[in-house]
């Protein structure tokens, strides 16, 4: 299809003497999808916001087929046939699949929900979606978050949405359920619907997407078609400057073994596992989500009950308490950065300092300046960007925060690095920086075992990769001995064969 | 999902002013009430009673038993904690007190019993809680009744009331209006009131103890991933919250000179007002002294504004009652402006 179902012109907002956006257009087609890629804070949350209603633009027009398109409100919006599928889903847990797929917009008569109506219109999306095992009457609670996305995307068909736009859809997703929804993308692209598929994973845009706009800066970057674009040149319009090397090398070479473990198992996961790490060496492990590899490392942190096994730390074994793994030199970098990693409403100096506040204490009083100071050093090190070490931790970005995290453990001094997706949601260039951080940190002597569920970052920075299935560690090979695609059959493998 | 950044909307959040911010609106909102008062009370025609020394002196002494409580229930609100039982530990603290004076112990043995208590009822809620994994509000809720249980069975479900003689003179003046030497301008109470809050405020602020607290209310998850000895911390946050309500219950029976098991009963509710109105999220990870006692401070000059304007006791419950959802919304929409 030629003609552009949705038209941006132009469209600029200023919050403050900040420009959010300035003069962007871009258009979406029927039929296809359109990925629009940017660095946090390059101005995506803005353009998803005017497109939904919830701000309105100071300048410039839009339009959605053929029409002017104002809307006054998210449900304005949404009359108007554009959808939103958001990275976290609004969905209310304790109603089934179909009232939520009808959530607002109930076949009545005389006030009375037509339920039977409604289950048809909801089964005729499923269909459409290729979903016909999701039960109707199931609460959403009991969903995989892959099939609580599915009723979104259902809810989305129902309104008869002309656009539905993808807001970072894969980021709590395996790879597996990722494949599964990009098979949905594509029904829904084949239906004629124009997409707009908002990420900064690229392998994944590459997949699934026709063309591309990259925003940086509140300003369109570049667009165009996808095929003929290079990985490399999509990056340097997102950040600006020529990135050579993603994955920055730096050598280091494997010393004393640091950390064994003996038959490790949890209570439920993980199941049996040993190896051994050494000091300069980064370990990777890869497999799909719910592998036992977050359970691998808390056992290890002492954070998980331990059924069975040992873990021994530079040849003893410390003792159960996270506390004591501390000490021992572990440290864990937490997959969930709001729920777990880190105080959101405390401060950068706090967040960096709970696990060893020791250095700054007399007799349990602390010397703020001094820990001021430290902590100050610590940001400038690892680049974080804050207005001040007092400031909270929830007002900065995802790649500030994580280096927050990331600084923490370093702070306390921690011989072995347990990261859990480190890079997850974070940009580009943080990433960059996190990958210089860990080999810097192994040539240093430091011991890091690297959990991801993105193998083309592990391949690239670990010096073995172990995959996990099941609870059990399948298989460590050196990474030049894997590929993603055989990480991949060995992290299914077990799936089938047991 | 990920936002614009905003560097330059947020020029007021200095380090320097981060004390000023959270006990900020707070103090705006006591200095209102008492200029409203204070006006009213001159315009009236037997007015100008409120805005005198005397006036004050009364509304601190009359705070002063919320106010010491509230120090302790300050500690567990921002360690994301509440306990309803402060009410009815702070009659049983009395009885306890009462009960040793009346069968003829000295005074320090009262006092020593009666703090003694409300520390064993802290530690009791601090640890069932540790102990079980009941969020504070359910075994808070349990211990409350347990606790007048006790004050009834210790007092045969009467009053304790020891002879005029058993009491010691220090405790008559502890919290009395009528103050023994004018430079003190305050009862020894209010004094001892001042310099307890000092003591928790700098705790909170400047020792480890006091960040694993805030540690512990903001994120128990990251707490516990920190190495923090989170049910340790805990039951120490409930035990010292008990010396609290300890100390609350020595100031009502000072007031009252009898121990009366139901006199602490609903009690907690404007132990936590205070709290709340002074900036304490019931979440866990927010609050502060300076605005527990502004909030504590506020309640009662509302109710004594109420008093010298001769309006009767349900304008004042009603006038407080606004303020607290007025405080808790004005604080989130602070809240909501600065976050990103």
């Amino acid at each position: 299809m030629e003609t552009a179902l949705l038209r941006m012109s132009d469209v600029s907002k200023s919050f403050g003497a900040t420009h959010a956006l300035s003069c962007v257009s871009l258009e979406a087609r029927g039929g296809e999808v359109l990925a629009l890629i940017g660095e946090n804070g390059a101005g995506k949350s803005t353009l998803m916001k005017i497109l939904s209603g919830a701000i309105a633009p100071d300048s410039g027009q839009m339009e959605l087929a053929g029409a002017r398109y104002a809307p006054k409100g998210p449900h304005d919006a949404r009359m108007a046939g554009v959808a939103m599928i958001y990275q976290e889903l609004n969905l209310a847990p304790d109603l089934s699949v179909a009232e939520n797929v009808m959530l607002g917009q109930e076949l009545r008569r005389f006030g009375l929900v037509r339920r039977s109506a409604g289950h048809t219109r909801v089964r005729q999306a499923l269909e459409l979606l290729g979903r016909t095992d999701l039960s109707l009457d199931l609460p959403v609670r009991q969903l995989s978050v892959a099939d609580q996305q599915v009723v979104e995307i259902a809810r989305a068909l129902v309104i008869e949405a002309k656009l539905i736009v993808f807001d970072e859809p894969t980021s709590s997703l395996t790879q597996h359920d990722v494949d599964n929804l990009f098979r949905v993308i594509g029904k829904l692209k084949a239906s004629g619907l124009a997409i707009i598929y908002i990420s900064h994973f690229l392998e994944e845009i590459r997949r699934i997407a026709d063309r591309y706009t990259v925003l940086r800066d509140g300003s369109v970057a570049g667009s165009g078609m996808l095929a003929g674009a290079s990985e490399g040149d999509i990056v340097a319009l997102m950040v600006g400057r020529k990135v050579d090397d993603l994955f920055p090398s730096v050598p280091h070479t494997p010393g004393k073994v640091v950390l064994s473990l003996q038959s490790l198992a949890g209570r439920t996961t993980p199941k049996d596992v040993s190896f051994e790490l050494r000091r300069g060496e980064i370990l990777g492990i890869a497999g799909l989500v719910g592998a036992g590899r977050t359970e691998l490392l808390r056992c290890v942190f002492a954070l998980d009950p331990v059924r069975n096994g040992t873990v021994r730390v530079m040849g003893i074994t410390p003792g159960g308490t996270p506390r004591a793994r501390i000490l021992a030199g572990l440290g864990l970098v937490s997959e969930d950065r709001k729920g777990e990693g880190l105080a959101q409403r405390e401060s950068i100096a706090d967040n960096i300092t709970y696990s060893r506040l020791a250095p700054y204490s007399t007799l349990g009083w602390l010397n703020l300046r001094q820990r001021r100071a430290v902590v100050g050093d610590w940001m400038r090190s690892l680049n974080v960007k804050a207005r001040s070490v007092e400031q909270n931790v929830e007002q900065l970005s995802g790649g500030n925060q994580q280096k927050v995290a990331l600084a923490r453990v370093l702070h306390q001094d921690a011989e072995v690095l347990l990261l859990d997706e480190p890079t997850r949601g974070i940009d580009v260039g943080t990433k960059s920086e996190i990958y210089r951080l860990m080999a810097v940190l192994a040539a240093e002597g430091k011991a890091i075992i690297f959990v991801s569920s993105y193998f083309t970052e592990l391949l690239s920075v670990c010096d073995r990769v172990g995959v996990m299935a099941r609870g059990r560690l399948r298989e460590i090979r050196p990474a030049g001995a894997w590929s993603s695609a055989s990480i991949l059959t060995s992290a299914l493998g077990v799936e089938t064969s047991t | 999902m990920t936002s614009f950044d905003t560097p330059a909307a947020l020029p007021l959040a200095q380090r320097g002013t981060q004390l000023l911010r959270t006990a900020l609106g707070p103090f705006v909102a006591l200095v209102l009430v008492v200029g409203v008062f204070a006006v009213a009370d001159n315009l009236q025609e037997d007015g100008g009673h409120f805005a005198t020394l005397k006036n004050a002196q009364n509304v601190f002494v009359h705070s002063a038993t919320v106010a010491v409580a509230a120090l302790g229930m300050t500690m567990i609100i921002i360690s994301g904690g509440i306990d309803l039982s402060a009410g009815t530990t702070m009659a049983l603290c009395a009885i306890v007190l009462a009960w040793f004076l009346r069968e003829g112990y000295p005074p320090s043995v009262a006092v020593t019993a009666g703090l003694g208590t409300g520390c064993l009822a802290g530690f009791v809620n601090g640890t069932l809680i540790s102990l079980l994994r009941v969020v504070p509000f359910i075994v808070t809720l349990g211990t409350m009744t347990i606790y007048l249980g006790l004050g009834k069975m210790i007092s045969h479900s009467t009053m304790v009331r020891p002879l005029p003689a058993q009491i010691p003179a220090w405790m008559h003046e502890l919290l009395s209006p009528r103050v023994q030497q004018e430079w003190m301008v305050f009862p020894p109470g209010v004094w001892l009131l001042l310099a307890l809050a000092v003591t928790v405020s700098a705790m909170l602020r400047y020792t480890v103890f006091g960040r694993h607290v805030f540690a512990i209310g903001s994120n128990e998850s990251t707490a516990r991933l920190c190495g923090i000895h989170v049910p340790f911390t805990r039951i120490a946050v409930y035990t010292i919250a008990g010396f609290f309500v300890g100390v609350a219950g020595l100031y009502q029976f000072a007031r009252l000179t009898i121990g009366d098991p139901t006199s602490g009963t609903g009690k907690e509710l404007p132990v936590i007002a205070a709290v709340v109105i002074g900036g304490g999220s019931l979440s866990g990870g927010r609050g502060s002294i300076v605005g527990t006692l502004t909030g504590a401070l506020i309640m009662q000059v509302i109710s004594s504004g109420c008093t010298s304007l001769k309006q009767p006791n349900h304008i004042q419950e009603i006038i407080v009652g606004v303020i607290i959802v007025a405080a808790v919304t004005i604080d989130q929409i602070r809240q909501r402006r600065l976050a990103p």
